[in-house]
């Protein structure tokens, strides 16, 4: 069949701000009081190779809501939906690169019919300097399953923990943080993926 | 153009897709990932997506020529520019959300960063947004964007463009891209827009003038369709056994 040529990809630039950064645009808090879940609290910073902040990236994020279940059409799963929780987030970095963001602990979804993956955040990288957003993904070092998680299983071992976010010691109070550098370069270089589109 | 390293790293289609390394554009030059990408397939965290979730859009954030609640009107040559967004199979993506942003007649962002001595409009945000509608199209009327130069290399221009953000049917569909006018005569000079690899990427980019959107002794009309990556539509429409 014959397939239409894809639009291509362009950098977001660094005037994004006030559009995708409007105020009901931007998101780095996807809960509200009634959310069902164990709120997280998500920080790092986007480094490139100069290990330099990154201060015009933007992290969007999708992932399922406590039950594993996605606020989507696809996901025909008979799970719970929690319309307190959409699942998306759209956060800007700061001016030295640094990010943070407010949710819940996503759920274990499906790999297939046998397997799940272990719980985790989709995170897509846009900024100036990206001629493509970068696909990649977040999860934790205290979830079981991550170190079965079959995506991870595909990435060289040394590099996994390039995705995975560690629990920071001596937190308190209602949110667990969690913490993730994003380094779009060179030494300890985060995995970025190529999705299969078909 | 001049030569210029180009990285073999690209996601998605590498005869339409840019690579992440392109160094006539230099802000690709310390943040472009020089390990190569992982493969992935379609789980259901890429077969959904946030598209559905997004709402609060009116009718007034489509017309950037009246959006900025100051009553008053942006100041420029009104354009009309409309299109389909589809799929790779060309069936419409409805009811998707499509945000977009440009300088002023004069060539200025409203953004901060954006200094150079060229007049801001008052009466001019360079924002807006809509969803598709049940065929795929979306629609704004705005002002025709100035050129505007940028310290990436000796006396650089930006042609005239929009930028648009997609969201489509899932996270594989994401896109966000700049819009080009047909006949701008800085496109053969631009990095941005010279990174996309082929002719035919490089023309899928670029918006024809369209007399029939042209609405008389009122704007002039340019049309561009948009053709997002990811799983077809028909994969969501499919009834499930």
């Amino acid at each position: 069949m014959t397939r239409l040529t894809l639009t291509a990809s362009q950098t977001v630039g660094p005037f994004f701000h006030d559009c995708l950064m409007r105020t009901d645009a931007a998101c780095d808090v996807l809960v509200s009081d009634s959310t069902e879940g164990k709120r997280i609290r998500v920080e790092g910073r986007v480094l490139d190779g100069d290990r330099a902040g990154v201060p015009d990236a933007v992290l969007e994020i999708w992932q399922a809501n406590r039950h594993g279940r996605y606020n989507h059409p696809s996901d025909e799963r008979d799970l719970p939906l929690d319309p307190a929780f959409t699942g998306y987030g759209r956060i800007a970095t700061q001016s030295d690169g640094q990010f943070c963001f407010t949710t819940i602990k996503p759920g274990a979804v499906p790999f297939d019919r046998r397997r799940l993956q272990a719980p985790h955040i989709s995170v897509a990288v846009l900024g100036r300097g990206l001629l493509n957003h970068l696909y990649t993904r977040l999860y934790f070092d205290d979830e079981p399953l991550t170190a079965s998680d079959p995506i991870l299983q595909r990435i060289p071992t040394e590099r996994r923990t390039t995705l995975i976010a560690r629990r920071a010691e001596g937190a308190s109070g209602r949110e667990v943080v969690y913490k993730l550098d994003i380094v779009l370069q060179g030494a300890n270089e985060t995995v970025f993926f190529d999705i299969a589109s078909r | 153009m001049s030569t210029t390293t180009i990285g073999d790293i690209v996601r998605g289609d590498a005869e339409v897709f840019p690579p992440y390394l392109y160094e006539a554009y230099r802000s690709t030059i310390r943040r472009a990932p020089t390990c190569a990408l992982v493969e992935v397939p379609l789980t259901l965290s890429e077969l959904t997506g946030p598209g559905p979730v997004i709402s609060a859009v009116t009718p007034e954030d489509a017309d950037l020529t009246r959006n900025a609640g100051t009553g008053g009107e942006a100041m420029g040559q009104r354009i009309i520019v409309t299109g389909h967004v589809l799929d790779g199979s060309g069936a419409p993506v409805k009811n998707t959300l499509v945000e977009v942003w440009q300088a002023n007649a004069a060539g200025r962002y409203i953004h901060r960063r954006d200094q150079w001595p060229a007049p801001l409009d008052p009466n001019f945000l360079g924002i807006g947004r809509c969803h598709t509608n049940d065929k795929g199209e979306y629609r704004f009327l705005t002002v025709m964007p100035g050129a505007y130069p940028w310290r990436n290399h000796a006396n650089a221009w930006r042609p005239s463009h929009i930028h648009f953000s997609l969201f489509g049917n899932s996270w594989a569909s994401r896109l966000v891209t700049q819009m080009y006018f047909a006949g701008d005569p800085l496109l053969p000079l631009d990095p941005i827009f010279n990174s996309s690899p082929t002719e035919r990427a490089r023309a899928a980019m670029i918006a024809a003038y369209a007399h029939d959107v042209t609405e008389p002794e009122w704007a002039l009309g340019w049309r561009w369709d948009i053709v997002l990556d990811g799983p077809d539509a028909t994969t969501f429409e499919a009834p499930r056994t």
